[in-house]
């Protein structure tokens, strides 16, 4: 019995409720447009899930029909038509370019501006892997250093099936089904994404990075990551790449969840580079993000950092619930907007432990006419004794016709917590442009090494390797900005 | 051919005409002095010369080695060598001193054809040349003029000319805010420079400067235009009795 066989005839079984009208759809491996109960149980058929995961998934289906897509950002797009979109297409294997002559010139011309090795441009630009890339012994090595520590690092879709009571515990437990409208979405129909676990007293050998699970493709869409960190433990994780990402598909909705428990620390970076569109925003990506930190021990911390260039529509705000004594959340953002992006991003951190700790320091740059707002929320809950928050909120503008929003909400239930809020808005001027120039520099090198500078605090919060090419890419990301 | 050949130049900062036909030949080897009173439009003629945006030719004409640079834009200017070093250098936040350098080196580098410059030969050669200007390692590991004192900002300038070798250099009182040591080791610095390759002009409000970086020539600029050239002994001139000698003349 063929692999598509079984599996309808599993999902038969499962539901008893299955339209014959997927029949000839299954065969392609791709579900017909359009979200319904029948979608979610294809998708967790396909997935072989245990029927609790089912059930997680039709919960939040359900919970997400009674929901209203969210307004209050300071994002305009047009409506999205959540019936017109496919929900699950089985991964591509080998209908990708099969060498870089066949890939689109223009992104060839980023990655070597990027300076990314030959190698690794054939992965990104999705030439079939196992044509060029000696992906598996890369990959194999990676994985059993990593099990020699005890570390679990894996798609969370092989966890559900090997490590289902870890899951089962922790998913959803940071951000719940009907968290918010796109968390709801992504908890129904997600594809795929890490799971890592970091066992008690270990510190990671290595900086576990997306750009490694190189065994999955296609899950960019609605991915969904879960990253626990037991006591003592430590890692670092690299979300994205510098490199930049197409995809098909117009609307991204990921989940991301953290649990640190007593002493642990989680390090998050990520570089987003979605396609932003064309010049008018048409054809990028709609990227609406829920990232979530839990600080459930004592002492633990969580560190948000984030490089944003890509996309049209960011909506993201990687927060941190400080539950904790003396946990620490802290949030290092970068967001860089041209032509018509908008991002409206940001952070919430919500003290509830004594001694809580946070940071924020957000940078915004706005050129062409684009759009970047500031939002965060600072809540010191009434257990937050002697609770402290510093966020500093830096926007730079370039050019005149793009805009810079700051958005602080600050809620303190605990007279003892110290909340301090600093927000700076600049322009580049023409004297330091002029300066750089006088130096020999290109305008858009002058533009790149102002910019990096104003981005310096959140620069050196990611690892050596992601910061040399993170700095190019600001400079890309502007380029045509200025003059 | 001469270095620099400036033909009767005129130039606006919107409606107003400050530069109202200068005309001065730089040869290599020559050191000019331009001497003025403040807002006789000795900055403007620098970044006129250099190309700064906002600084509208409207007449006449500059050659460098005999070919007019009215059509460059500024970056390119300064890798075709020429230099600027700012009555008041801007700060740069954030971006590290080395970065900043190196960048402005590797440009110069790449237009010539030649490689990025290594990394280590790099960090020895400003160090070196740091130390001749008694600048501290530790200024050079700041953001770009920032927090700089006065005088540290004067020699930071010169520090660049001193890596960037440029065919022209243009001092736009490099001398104001140095104390008498900073001044004695400044132009040294600059003297040190001198040579046939190079020509500089040194724009200055006072004598003081020109005690120490000798002029080939002294031209007195005043309402935008030059009243007088003469030898360095037309400095003197000007100290003794002031610049309203002249402009009462004109
Ligand atoms: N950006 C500008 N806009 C308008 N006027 C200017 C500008 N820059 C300089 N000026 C005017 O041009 C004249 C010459 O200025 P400047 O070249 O700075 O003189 P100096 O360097 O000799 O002191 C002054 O009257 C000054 O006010
Ligand atoms: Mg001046």
């Amino acid at each position: 019995m063929s692999a598509t066989v079984e599996t309808i005839r599993q999902v038969e079984e499962a539901t008893g409720k299955y339209k014959y009208g997927f029949v000839t759809d299954i065969e392609v491996d791709k579900a017909p447009k359009g979200l319904s109960e029948d979608t979610v149980r294809l998708i967790s058929a396909k997935k072989n899930e245990p029927e609790w995961m089912l059930e997680w998934r039709l919960k939040a289906y359900r919970h997400w029909l009674t929901m209203e897509e969210p307004d209050w950002a300071k994002l305009n797009y047009p409506p999205i038509d959540y019936q017109d979109i496919y929900y699950y297409a089985a991964p591509k294997q080998a209908d990708g370019p099969k060498s870089l002559d066949e890939v689109d010139p223009e992104l060839l011309r980023t990655y070597e501006k990027l300076g990314i090795p030959l190698r690794e441009q054939e992965m990104l630009a999705g030439v079939a892997v196992d044509a060029v890339f000696d992906s598996v012994s890369v990959a194999t090595t990676f994985r059993e250093k990593l099990f020699e520590a005890g570390v679990i690092f894996c798609p969370i879709s092989e966890a559900i099936q090997d490590y289902p009571e870890l899951v089962k515990e922790y998913i959803g437990s940071v951000v719940p089904q009907g968290d918010n409208y796109f968390a709801a979405l992504n908890s129904a129909v997600f594809t795929d994404g890490s799971f890592v676990y970091i066992p008690k007293g270990v510190r990671c050998p290595m900086e576990l990075s997306t750009y490694f699970r190189i065994n999955e493709q296609n899950t960019g869409q609605f991915e969904r990551t879960l990253i626990i960190a037991d006591e003592e433990s430590y890692v670092s994780y690299l979300e994205g790449c510098t490199a930049p990402q197409r995809d098909e598909n117009q609307l991204h909705a990921a989940v991301v969840e953290l649990v640190t428990m007593h002493d642990a620390e989680i390090k998050y970076s990520t570089v987003q580079n979605w396609y932003p569109g064309d010049e008018n925003g048409k054809g990028g990506i709609y990227n609406f993000v829920t990232k979530r930190g839990a600080c459930r021990g004592d002492r633990s911390k969580i560190s948000w950092t984030q490089v944003e260039t890509g996309s049209a529509i960011t909506w993201k705000y990687p927060s941190c619930i400080l539950q904790g004594a003396d946990s620490v959340g802290e949030f290092y953002s970068v967001a860089v907007t041209n032509n018509a992006q908008q991002a409206d991003t940001g952070t919430k951190m919500i003290h509830i432990g004594p001694r809580t700790r946070s940071t924020i320091i957000a940078k915004g740059i706005a050129a062409g006419k684009s759009d970047s707002t500031y939002r965060g929320l600072v809540r010191m809950m009434p257990g937050a004794e002697g609770g402290r928050n510093f966020t500093q909120c830096d926007s730079l503008l370039v050019g005149n016709k793009c805009g810079a929003h700051t958005v602080p909400y600050i809620v303190s239930r605990n007279p003892s917590a110290r909340i301090e809020h600093e927000a700076t808005t600049s322009r580049i001027s023409e004297d330091q442009l002029f300066y750089c120039l006088q130096r020999g520099m290109t305008q858009e090198d002058a533009v790149s090494l102002i910019v990096n500078g104003f981005c310096k605090e959140v620069m050196k919060e990611l690892p050596m390797e992601f910061a040399v090419e993170a700095q190019k890419l600001i400079g890309i990301s502007l380029e045509g900005s200025v003059g | 051919m001469s270095l620099i050949e400036i033909r009767d130049l005129h130039a606006s900062v919107g409606d107003t005409e400050i530069l109202k036909g200068i005309s001065l030949t730089i040869n290599r080897g020559e050191v000019h002095a331009i001497m003025g009173p403040n807002g006789s439009g000795k900055s403007t003629l620098s970044y006129v010369l250099a190309g700064r945006d906002g600084y509208e030719v409207t007449g006449g004409d500059i050659l460098l080695d005999g070919v007019s640079i009215l059509e460059m834009e500024a970056d390119e200017r300064a890798r075709a060598g020429m230099f600027l070093a700012f009555q008041y250098p801007v700060e740069l936040p954030g971006v590290g001193g080395m970065s900043f350098l190196r960048g402005a080196v590797n440009a110069r580098r790449r237009e010539e054809g030649e490689d990025e410059i290594d990394h280590l030969e790099f960090v020895k050669m400003v160090r070196g040349k740091a130390g001749e200007l008694g600048i501290k390692d530790e200024m050079l590991k700041r953001a770009v003029n920032v927090g700089f004192s006065g005088g540290e900002k004067k020699r930071y300038e010169i520090l660049q000319l001193a890596l960037l070798e440029p065919a022209f250099a243009i001092l736009d009182e490099t001398d104001s805010g140095l104390d008498v040591d900073a001044l004695r080791i400044v132009s040294e610095g600059v003297n040190a420079l001198r040579s046939d390759a190079i020509g500089m002009l040194v724009i200055t409000h006072y004598q003081r400067l020109l005690d120490h970086i000798v002029p080939d020539f002294v031209h007195i600029l005043a309402d935008g235009k030059i009243l007088k050239s003469g030898d360095k002994n037309l400095a003197l001139e000007v100290e003794k009795s002031g610049y309203s000698n002249f402009t009462d003349a004109a």
